[in-house]
């Protein structure tokens, strides 16, 4: 399990306005991408400087690539990173508010204590 | 020596400055009475005639990542630009660039390192809503110099709450000992009860009403013990997962002062999350 990792695709790809529109319309296909190409990329070093060992697993994998809000609550992922990006891609097709909410409903179920965000 | 003119402690409600400047159908019904309450708010900063800012916020996974997360941390440059491209994004929040204060920022450092706090530093720190916020709602002009310090409220695992008071404290000490005549206000901002991406957010109020009712008495009388005696990390969950945001209107109590009372206090019970506004003059109110 990498939490961090899970963040870090959230984090890399919602400052990127073009990451963003291209994973909300490709999201199987920015994700391979991404772990192929991103994910042991050094945000302060230069390219050489790689990362060696970062991984999803298939849970992680899954849950981004099905754009399941839900399921990257319930591993871990930090729910601000996992808001912030999902209202830029998909607020625009609800009225106010509407989203929100609705991300919020599809939670329901889920009670006290929340998983655990610490990386 | 500087003199504190003013202690200010508020939310950060990312959302104030659309709908303040909202018109006709696109302003929310609730805009008015947000608006008339900020202004109010201001005047508690205007009349204490500020030379300086010291602005303390929390970054919100912006410039600081997990890869090297700082606990607190002092911005010394001469400028400050300041909000990102998603807070334009998602709360229309205008670019803005700040001036820097450097020798109160080189005071600070110094000096609270010595005080038994090892804060790291940034000399190009791009500040975000936490800090901008209040520049909108207090100081609109945007023409005061100031010191940005961020603390980590958002990324496990977090300084304890006592922590927190300790740096609010040691602030206050540190600018009563810049030697200067400059009048500064120190100025916080946090949350009462907020959820963000769980089940409880984005609600008719804020996740827990009776949190902020108890944590708005605490603010207000400077009920620091109190506040402590109640207040944990893990206590935090309770009344949404994004309250430990609380923790900076601990660190401004520790500015204000143990059992000091607020001179200035208001609120607004708003959808998500409650707005709460406080000053304290720590040499009596000015004329």
């Amino acid at each position: 399990m990498s939490k961090y990792l899970l963040d870090k695709f959230l984090y890399t790809v919602d400052r990127d306005p073009e990451l963003v529109e291209r994973y909300r319309e490709d999201p199987a296909g920015t994700v391979t991408w991404w772990e192929a190409e991103m994910a042991n990329k050094l945000l302060n070093c230069t390219a050489d400087e790689r990362t060696t060992w970062l991984a999803f697993t298939e849970e992680e994998r899954s849950a981004l690539r099905t754009h399941d809000h839900v399921a990257l609550f319930g591993l871990g992922a930090h729910p601000f990173l996992t808001l912030t990006l999902f209202i830029a891609m998909f607020e625009r097709d609800h009225g106010p508010l509407e989203y929100q909410l609705a991300y919020a409903k599809a939670m329901e179920h889920i009670s006290l204590p929340y998983p655990d965000i610490a990386t | 020596m500087a003199q504190v003119v003013a202690v200010i402690a508020s939310t950060h409600h990312p959302f104030y400055y659309r709908a303040s400047t909202a018109t006709g159908a696109d302003r929310p019904p609730f805009a008015d009475e947000w608006v008339a309450k900020i202004e109010a708010f201001r005047e508690t900063l205007t009349k204490a005639r500020p030379d300086v800012l010291v602005m303390v916020g929390s970054d919100h996974f912006h410039q600081l990542w997990l890869d090297n997360m700082p606990q607190f941390l002092v911005g010394k440059a001469p400028f400050f630009d300041a909000n990102f491209s998603n807070e334009e994004r998602e709360f229309g929040l205008p670019r803005m660039t700040l001036a820097g204060q450097e020798d109160l920022s080189a005071h600070i450092l110094r000096d609270g390192l010595d005080a038994g706090f090892d804060l790291a530093f940034s000399n190009e720190l791009r500040i975000d809503h936490s800090i901008t916020c209040p520049i909108i709602t207090l100081r609109p002009e945007a023409d005061l110099p100031i010191v940005p310090i961020y603390t980590n409220i958002f990324a496990p695992p977090l300084p304890r709450p006592q922590r927190f008071v300790q740096l609010g404290r040691t602030i206050r000490q540190l600018v009563e000992s810049w030697p200067t005549d400059q009048r500064v206000a120190i100025i916080g901002t946090g949350h009462l009860s907020l959820e963000l991406g769980g089940p409880r957010q984005f609600g008719a109020h804020g996740p827990d009403p009776e949190f902020d009712r108890k944590a708005v008495e605490w603010i207000a009388a400077g009920d620091i013990e109190g506040a402590l005696s109640e207040v944990t990390l893990d206590s935090l969950h309770l009344p949404g997962n994004a309250t430990h945001g609380f923790m900076d209107f601990l660190l401004m109590m520790g500015a204000a002062g143990d059992g000091a009372k607020a001179d200035h206090v208001d609120s607004l019970d708003l959808f998500h999350t409650m707005e709460a506004y406080f000053t304290w003059y720590p040499n009596g109110a000015p004329a």
